[in-house]
């Protein structure tokens, strides 16, 4: 029996509406790849551009959407863990059925590139030639698939909920005993994941520092971020948490954005999600320095890409600094 | 930055004027579109009070409940499976319950008669949830007479009312002392209605009821996270299929909209070919109609959420309350307590701002291309 829950109605509506919405788009980006023509005056030229401000704007919305369907994505496993037999948090609702996490992959993998889209659309906007018309159609070639795709599975996972099924809670999932990929991350010693977690977050402050300093080496900013995006998940997952529920073995990565603890993986994970999609943004903006009509706007975005990233960054930073050092937890005596 | 505040604060101050200059059309939008938000906010905000509710009063019950179940029946229980059940290994308490219901003709409703275990009451003494106090216009010092099981009639003085606060389940409860309960209802002693059982570690729980049906293979063990699962799962199910039913409303709404946006009266077009012919490009009045837009979302989701919150936490839900929350003759009188979340905000702007932004998208793509040589003609 499939729920029936506006969430999951909202959810699937604007999935749906997204990926038709996303459909003109992928013809109309087609069109633009194969008949673009700033020099050209011609009546098809025109079309096409009138119809860039249709289109753009469609897609912007539809992306905008999405960054907010993630929210409520998360939000929703969460609240819908009382409703499965050994389901705690998002994490045993995502284990309901095989489509969980690829729900859940898909969405952040489509927050990453249409964040990046976004911010290309907006350089693009500021060179009076629209030089990277021809770059961002191709991009969103590549995003409306993984649009489609992720509007398929979500609905797979939503229609085959079975509230029998016993699932596992994180604590099966993310334990130092089990298998997998999150099993690995969750064995990872504090101590190691607390050098990478910081390790990580030192790396990209101070790449954005030297970018703010010297004015260049926003691809290595952009790197960073990526990286400090990857180790800060596992630090979390095997670091962090630890010390949030002040206890040595619950490595759940949800279970920090209940209520009962203050709903303060909100005030994590978004910080980081923002300043990682700033931070590619900042460097696509460094890899069409080059292109004569950017040079100023490129440059221009770019530093207000990193100021912003460098924030977000900040923040999520003294706060996972600020729950150690609150917590109650103690683990110098046991790990080193 | 600040030099882009003050751009955007430009379009706002001209969307505003563009809005008051056609105040009809705009405030008949605004109507339907607070209709909207207001039906569907109220659905929400009165099945998330509910759902608390039942959360709220299931809290303090007992983990674990034993049925003695006879050919597929419910029957009593004898105490002598509380021995039976020897000690069980995170069981902290377990006792016998004695209840049942009574069906009163005076008032065509139901009953339920419970054993008052933390009120010493005299034989003849009883307290009464306040349904029955209003129904029956009873208050302390006056009698009730009920048929017995043996058809005499039982006269039982009210002690006093149970309190206001626990009238979701006390509405038609009537608390008595055990012997007095076990003579109206006629049932021997060492038989009970079912046990209870409280297991404090919530981990523990599923292994206490596996051990029990493997002890007592003719009793059903109920968990309490089962009782709170179904219900969970019933208030979503309502506010769904209310939602499912709501959505043709939705659809209307969202005809509406784009013919709004798209019938653009000639006065309307020969404003956007002025703007451009003095220098606006279409992007700036794309993002004009949006702010239009927004500013019109805006006051259409604060104003239908309010009503909504009025309606259900004020008025008691009235529209909805027969459907969301089943009905009883001595149904509680029950004051939904105000809660607000960021699900039900981010669910609602899916079913409002969405479509509506979706469906005057292409409308105002198709305005803000006009030529202004073609409109000002």
């Amino acid at each position: 029996m499939a729920i029936l829950n506006p969430a999951i109605l909202a959810l699937t509506l604007a999935a749906l509406a997204v990926s038709l919405a996303l459909l003109p788009a992928a013809v109309f980006s087609l069109r633009v790849l194969r008949q673009w023509d700033m020099d050209s005056g011609s009546e098809r030229q025109l079309g096409l551009e009138r119809s860039t401000y249709l289109i753009s704007t469609l897609v912007a919305f539809a992306f905008a959407v999405e960054l907010i369907a993630l929210l409520l994505f998360i939000y929703n496993a969460e609240a819908l863990s009382t409703q499965f037999v050994g389901a705690m948090c998002a994490t045993g609702v995502l284990n309901v059925n095989g489509y969980g996490w690829p729900t859940l992959l898909l969405k952040v993998l489509i927050f990453f590139a249409a964040a990046l889209w976004l911010q290309l659309n907006r350089l693009d906007n500021r060179g009076e030639d629209y030089p990277l018309t021809r770059r961002k159609y191709g991009l969103l070639l590549a995003i409306a698939p993984l649009v489609w795709a992720e509007a398929a599975v979500q609905t797979l996972f939503f229609l085959n909920m079975n509230p029998e099924v016993i699932t596992s809670c994180c604590g099966s999932l993310f334990s130092a005993e089990g298998s997998g990929v999150a099993a690995e991350i969750a064995g990872l010693a504090p101590r190691e994941a607390a050098l990478l977690f910081f390790g990580g977050g030192l790396t990209v402050l101070g790449l954005g520092a030297w970018r703010l300093w010297r004015g260049r080496g926003g691809i290595p900013f952009a790197l960073g971020g990526i990286g400090a995006f990857v180790t800060a998940l596992m630090g979390i997952v095997s670091f962090v948490a630890l010390y949030v529920y002040e206890h040595p073995h619950h490595h759940c990565p949800f279970c920090i954005l209940k209520a009962g603890h203050g709903f303060i993986g909100y005030g994590l994970y978004i910080p980081l999600f923002a300043a990682t999609a700033l931070a590619l943004g900042a460097g696509s903006a460094a890899l069409h320095r080059h292109v004569p009509s950017l040079r100023a706007a490129a440059a221009l975005e770019g530093l207000r890409s990193i100021r912003l990233a460098m924030i977000g960054f900040v923040w999520f930073y003294a706060l996972g600094l600020w729950l150690v050092a609150r917590s109650n937890l103690t683990l110098t005596e046991v790990w080193w | 930055m600040l030099q882009a505040i003050e751009r955007q604060r430009y379009f706002i101050d001209y969307s505003l004027s563009s809005l008051a200059r056609r105040r009809g059309k705009n405030l008949g939008l605004l109507t339907v579109y607070s209709l909207i938000v207001f039906l569907l906010a109220s659905v929400m905000l009165f099945t998330q009070s509910l759902r608390q509710e039942a959360a709220a009063i299931l809290k303090e019950a007992p983990e674990i409940l034993v049925q003695r179940i006879a050919a597929g029946r419910q029957d009593l229980i004898p105490a002598a499976y509380l021995e039976r059940m020897g000690s069980l290994r995170g069981v902290s308490e377990k006792r016998g319950r004695l209840w049942g219901y009574h069906f009163d003709p005076a008032i065509k409703a139901n009953y339920t008669l419970m054993t008052a275990d933390q009120h010493q009451l005299p034989p003849d003494g009883i307290l009464i949830g306040a349904g029955i106090a209003r129904a029956r216009g009873l208050g302390a010092g006056d009698f009730l007479s009920l048929r017995g099981n043996d058809g005499k009639p039982a006269a039982f003085r009210v002690e006093g009312i149970l309190p206001a606060e626990t009238e979701l389940i006390s509405s038609d409860l009537i608390l008595m002392a055990e012997p007095s309960l076990r003579a109206f209802f006629g049932i021997p002693d060492g038989l009970y209605t079912d046990l209870i059982l409280k297991v404090s570690n919530p981990r523990e729980v599923r292994k206490v009821a596996e051990k029990l049906t493997l002890l007592l293979p003719d009793t059903r063990p109920i968990l309490r996270e089962e009782i709170l699962r179904t219900y969970d799962a019933i208030f979503n199910w309502r506010e769904g299929v209310v939602f499912v039913l709501l959505m043709g409303a939705l659809l209307a709404f969202v005809i509406f909209a784009w013919d709004k946006a798209s019938g653009l009266s000639a006065e309307e077009r020969q404003e956007i070919g002025i703007l451009k012919a003095i220098g606006w490009e279409t992007g700036d009045v794309i993002r004009m109609k949006f702010w239009e837009g927004g500013l019109i979302s805006l006051s259409a989701f604060l104003l239908g959420y309010l009503l909504a919150y009025l309606h259900v936490f004020f008025a008691d839900g009235f529209l909805f309350e027969p459907v969301l929350k089943g009905w009883a003759t001595l149904y509680p009188a029950f004051r939904p307590r105000p809660v607000v979340d960021g699900l039900q905000l981010a669910t609602l702007f899916f079913f409002s701002v969405f479509p509506y932004t979706l469906a005057t998208l292409v409308p105002v793509w198709r305005a803000a291309i006009t030529d202004p040589d073609s409109v000002m003609r």
